[in-house]
């Protein structure tokens, strides 16, 4: 019964189309690339190549003069896109932001300072952000609504790749100029998409640093929280292409969904296990202090450890005099696109594709991360401690 | 409080017993609403902006589609005494496999949409038949079937797949003014739940299996054939969501419906509509005010740029207490 | 003394399944060749055994608690802040937290039974407030940091005469689960049991209802305390330390053949229920299941358990409707 009411309602649903859409009317090309990726493997030996090359590149400013440009206002290899079309001078900017989440500490610290750029900019005389709670379906709203809301720019932190590339497109018809970062989508049409080098990069980073530190033949543990986020599967696809090719043996590849009790649970087992673990491999940082911990409860020496710059495992590292590396996904990231949508809204260039610098916290490096009053999982690539509020709002 | 008491007496006469109240839960529901948007006008106003113009009507429609489908199917296995809790990962699966069956082509969008309410009819079929044949708790049942939906998610999905064709895509964005055709067409199924509840046989059954299985039994109805249409009928619900997101989404996306959360938000929609959690009273009217409710609260959060913990905050309190208020109100009506 | 078989009646299956695992266990690890590993076990299982434990209270006498997954996370991210690495903070905040559980468990005990609202609803609805407000209070992560007699209880151990090194938490476990025992032996257990079988008995035979759930509440949330205690000294902070907890405590208390509905089932079966859960995840560990068929896994464990209880025994209970706390 209900299925032909149903079947009669969507005959019903397609003879109505086209009455009026937010669709879109054109397909956009897109970058294919992506979605080849996000299908099973997610190994691209090109992308891969290009992050690594990336690690070394020089990174400029945009503006010929400034020799001084911080590294969220710096580019790698930047393809200039001229920006007149949205140019708006005269300042009194609606700065609107679409916010997947704010879920997670890494997201947390982000926003936050996000918020304290925006406060940077005068010109930037109204702010709206709606956060999508991880819901895609969500943020789609939430796109459509910011584009009725007369915004000069619109920012959008995508929730994931696929998904929300309809509503970015439809939101680019609107002829607002619209600056993507994090995730990307698959629709060439925003002005610049934001983002550090990548997956590829973070997880070979770690990997090469325990190839050097780990004998050849011994155990390395590979520690990841999901399976099926693109950036957390690069991480790990570039980590394992670089292991395989190395005398380093992987005994076991572990999903710990982010939960510290888990992880401490798995590497109390390998440890049991394998007798000893040689070297620990992770995509996040989040639990790394836990797995660190396993280590010591077990009675046994800390192996070299990639971990993330957030601040208890970089204290940890510290205290314990560990061997270990912290890879990043900068949250310094956050303020690029608030300075994007100011650089297009004056007319000027930015990078179509905008890379930012990728630093990794290493021995010699620590210390300057290390910030004693800073919560726990604050992430220490904030590039806020510059900013006229530090440290009250990450607090 | 004697429970059998109260279920005879509404045995006696269910449908007539509404009129016995001036105010039923389903005017509550809608009061409430009226109530509900005349503060968000307000306080929206004071912010500075309009609740309801264009934009705003149309963010409440859509945020209600998914929702209001998902919680249409939930009211019937809650009327049946019965719930579902693996809505939510079955959402997800429906729209990887319509996306994935279109994979992009247009004349492949009959056969993606069958492909997925056939998978959903499945998955509805197994729920029933785990709790009326293994009787099994459906609290359990169904938290099973998720896990296991969710076991074949995570083990074969890395993200979102296939692709929906251009043309059905319209089905995700299409409106008239600013009411969207979907919303119009999960309406126009809320009625068809309504009247299959209110008017046919099975329906009436779904009542009186949920109100008291044993009598219902006795009184000759086949309370397990109920059982599993009324968890086959909201499973092809939940595929109906699944195919509308699919399509809105481009493609199938695994966790859209966990990360929404539509298993425990269509029960929490269903119980704010005023059907007892216990089964055998309410319906699918009062279930669409409560979904209504939940997105215009969400609504007026997004334009008074609230927190989203403060909204969780509101979601908890405004789920407690009309269900108390419902209670509270049949208390009343019974001593009275 | 006629309720005694009711008591222990069940508790059988579900440790030959704990034992067989177990062995299972010994025969796939070579660290379950000794105690150590088993300790480790008990040591890793014992908060969700005494989530489990509370669990059962609420669900013996008819009622669910969602609300204690939230509980877990919001506790730990409260202990972080207030203690913010501090050892003179440490005792003060556990007794704190164990208040702010018994406060959690009397209002939803209070909504339950005052505003006769279903305990399914009441416990969602704290589920909701509860991860709202404390990310709202903390600003969206957790902050300061516990200090280290603070996380002895989860991650520490004590010297025990004979035993040798005992964790701290199996300590914790016993000591739970031997009071959770005692208590059910007594006359206020049975009637806790005799509610989720017959409330009308219950009340007829003049125990106060409303106050043996209001008990069942707040025994489930302060046991939900201990288990944030527990798994914040044993893991540190984490937003996440309580995601899906409140689910896995159902699925164990099922699993140790506890109807849902109320009315039958040891507590001792409810505890073995959720060590054989981690014994279970530990065994496909080693066995090298992919995390991903984890959950598929323990989907139809838990459907198959419930079909067994069911079909053994119990019969009168067939299609016993899930929620029925009121009405």
């Amino acid at each position: 019964m209900n299925r032909k009411w149903s079947a009669a309602a969507l005959a019903g649903a397609l003879t109505l189309a086209g009455c009026s859409s937010d669709l879109p009317a054109t397909q956009a090309p897109g970058g294919t690339s992506e979605s080849a990726k996000a299908k099973s493997e997610f190994f691209d030996q090109s992308e891969f190549e290009r992050q690594l090359r990336f690690r070394t590149a020089k990174a400029v400013g945009l503006d010929s003069q400034d020799g001084a440009a911080k590294p969220w206002e710096q580019a790698l290899e930047p393809q200039l896109a001229d920006t007149a079309k949205y140019a708006k001078p005269g300042g009194g900017y609606h700065l609107c932001f679409s916010n997947a989440s704010v879920d997670n500490p890494w997201r947390q610290v982000g926003f936050k300072t996000m918020k304290e750029e925006v406060k940077l900019h005068p010109e930037i005389t109204k702010f709206t952000v709606l956060d999508a709670e991880a819901k895609d379906d969500k943020q789609i709203s939430d796109i459509q609504s910011l584009a009725s809301q007369g915004c000069s720019a619109l920012v959008v932190s995508p929730n994931t790749t696929a998904t929300l590339t309809p509503a970015v497109e439809a939101a680019c018809a609107t002829g607002v100029p619209v600056i993507v970062f994090d995730r990307g989508v698959k629709t060439s049409c925003p002005v610049t998409f934001i983002h550090p080098i990548g997956g590829f990069a973070f997880g070979a980073d770690g990997a090469e640093f325990l190839k050097d530190k780990v004998k050849p033949g011994g155990k390395v543990l590979a520690l990841r929280i999901l399976p099926g986020v693109d950036v957390l599967e690069q991480r790990w696809a570039a980590a394992d292409q670089i292991f395989s090719g190395s005398q380093v043996k992987v005994v076991g590849v572990e999903f710990t969904n982010g939960d510290a009790a888990k992880t401490k649970s798995i590497v109390n087992e390998y440890i049991q296990r394998e007798g000893k673990i040689d070297g620990v491999w992770m995509d996040a940082g989040a639990t790394a202090v836990a797995a660190v911990e396993a280590f010591q409860d077990a009675g046994a020496a800390i192996p070299p450890f990639v971990g993330e710059d957030q601040q208890d495992f970089l204290r940890m590292w510290a205290d314990e005099k560990m061997t270990a590396v912290a890879p990043t996904y900068p949250t310094y990231q956050w303020r690029t696109p608030v300075i994007a949508a100011l650089r297009v809204l004056g007319g000027k260039q930015v990078p179509r594709e905008w890379v930012l610098p990728q630093p990794k916290v290493t021995q010699d490096t620590l210390k300057d991360f290390i910030k004693q009053d800073m919560p726990p999982l604050h992430y220490a690539m904030c590039g806020c401690e510059g900013m006229p509020g530090y440290p009250a709002p990450w607090k | 409080m004697s429970a059998v008491r109260e279920q005879v007496r509404r045995r006696s006469g269910a449908p007539a017993r509404a009129r016995t109240f001036v105010i039923t839960p389903v005017v509550v529901v809608y009061l409430a609403l009226a109530v509900l948007l005349v503060i968000g006008s307000v306080l929206v106003g004071l912010h500075g902006g309009v609740l309801l113009d264009h934009g705003g009507v149309l963010n409440i429609l859509t945020r209600g589609t998914v929702l209001g489908l998902v919680a249409i199917g939930q009211t019937l296995v809650i009327v049946t005494g019965s719930l579902d809790l693996s809505v939510a990962y079955l959402v997800g699966l429906c729209s990887l496999v319509a996306a994935e069956t279109m994979a992009g082509s247009t004349a492949m969008i009959v056969p993606g949409v069958l492909a997925a309410l056939a998978v959903a009819a499945v998955v509805g079929l197994v729920n029933g038949l785990v709790i009326t044949v293994l009787k099994a708790n459906a609290f359990i049942a169904t938290l099973g079937v998720a896990l296991v939906l969710r076991g074949y998610l995570e083990h074969n999905y890395t993200g979102p797949a296939g692709t929906v064709p251009r043309a059905f895509q319209h089905i995700g964005y299409d409106r008239i003014g600013p009411v969207p055709v979907a919303a119009l067409l999960m309406l126009l199924l809320a009625a068809a739940a309504w009247w299959y509840l209110r008017r046919t046989r099975t329906g009436y059954h779904m009542y009186a299996v949920g109100g008291d299985v044993d009598v219902a039994r006795l009184s000759g109805v086949r309370t397990g054939r109920t059982i599993v249409t009324a968890h086959v009928l909201c499973a092809v619900m939940a595929g109906l969501a699944g195919v509308f997101l699919a399509g809105r989404l481009g493609s199938g996306a695994p966790y859209v419906g966990t990360d929404a959360g539509y298993d425990l938000e269509s029960i929490a929609a269903v119980v704010l509509g005023g059907t007892a959690l216990a089964g055998g009273r309410g319906g699918v009217a009062g279930t669409i005010g409560g979904v209504l409710i939940l997105s215009t609260l969400d609504t007026i959060f997004d334009d008074l740029e609230l927190d989203s913990f403060f909204k969780d905050v509101v979601r908890g309190v405004v789920l407690i207490a009309a269900v108390a208020l419902y209670a509270r109100r049949r208390t009343a009506g019974r001593s009275a | 003394m006629r309720a005694r078989p009711r008591l222990t009646g069940g508790t059988g299956p579900v440790l030959v399944v704990l034992l067989v695992l177990l062995v299972a266990l010994a025969f796939a690890g070579p660290a379950y060749a000794e105690p150590s590993g088993y300790l480790a076990l008990l040591k890793r299982a014992a908060p969700l055994v005494v989530l489990a434990v509370g669990q059962y209270f609420v669900i013996v006498s008819g009622g669910f608690d969602l609300s204690v997954g939230s509980l877990v996370t919001a506790e730990v991210v409260v202990a972080a802040r207030l203690v913010d690495g501090d050892d003179a903070n440490t005792w003060w905040v556990i007794a704190l937290l164990l208040g702010c559980g018994i406060l959690v468990g009397l209002v939803n005990g209070l909504i339950t039974t005052k505003l006769l609202v279903p305990s399914f609803i009441v416990t969602l609805g704290m589920l909701l407030v509860l991860d709202g407000a404390v990310f709202l209070w903390s600003g969206g992560a957790p902050r300061g940091a516990l200090s280290p007699s603070f996380r002895v209880l989860g991650r520490g151990s004590a010297e025990v005469p004979v035993l040798g090194q005992l964790p701290w938490s199996v300590i914790v476990l016993l000591v739970v689960v031997v009071a959770a025992v005692w208590f059910m032996r007594g006359g206020t257990g049975r009637l806790l049991l005799a509610l989720g079988d017959n409330e009308n008995v219950v009340r007829l035979a003049g125990g106060g209802v409303d106050r043996l759930r209001l008990l069942a509440f707040v025994l489930s949330a302060l046991l939900a305390s201990v288990a944030a205690i527990l798994l914040a000294g044993f893991a540190g902070v984490s937003a996440q330390v309580g995601d899906g907890l409140e689910f896995r405590a159902i699925t164990a208390v099922v699993l140790g053949g506890v109807l849902l509905g109320g009315g039958r089932g040891s507590v001792v079966a409810a505890a073995a229920g959720a060590l054989s859960l981690e014994a279970l995840f530990s065994l496909l560990n080693l066995l090298g299941v992919s995390g991903a068929l984890e959950s598929a896994v323990q989907g139809v464990i838990i459907i198959a358990a419930v079909a067994y209880a069911a079909h053994g025994a119990g019969l009168r209970r067939m299609l016993r409707r899930p929620v029925l706390d009121t009405v």
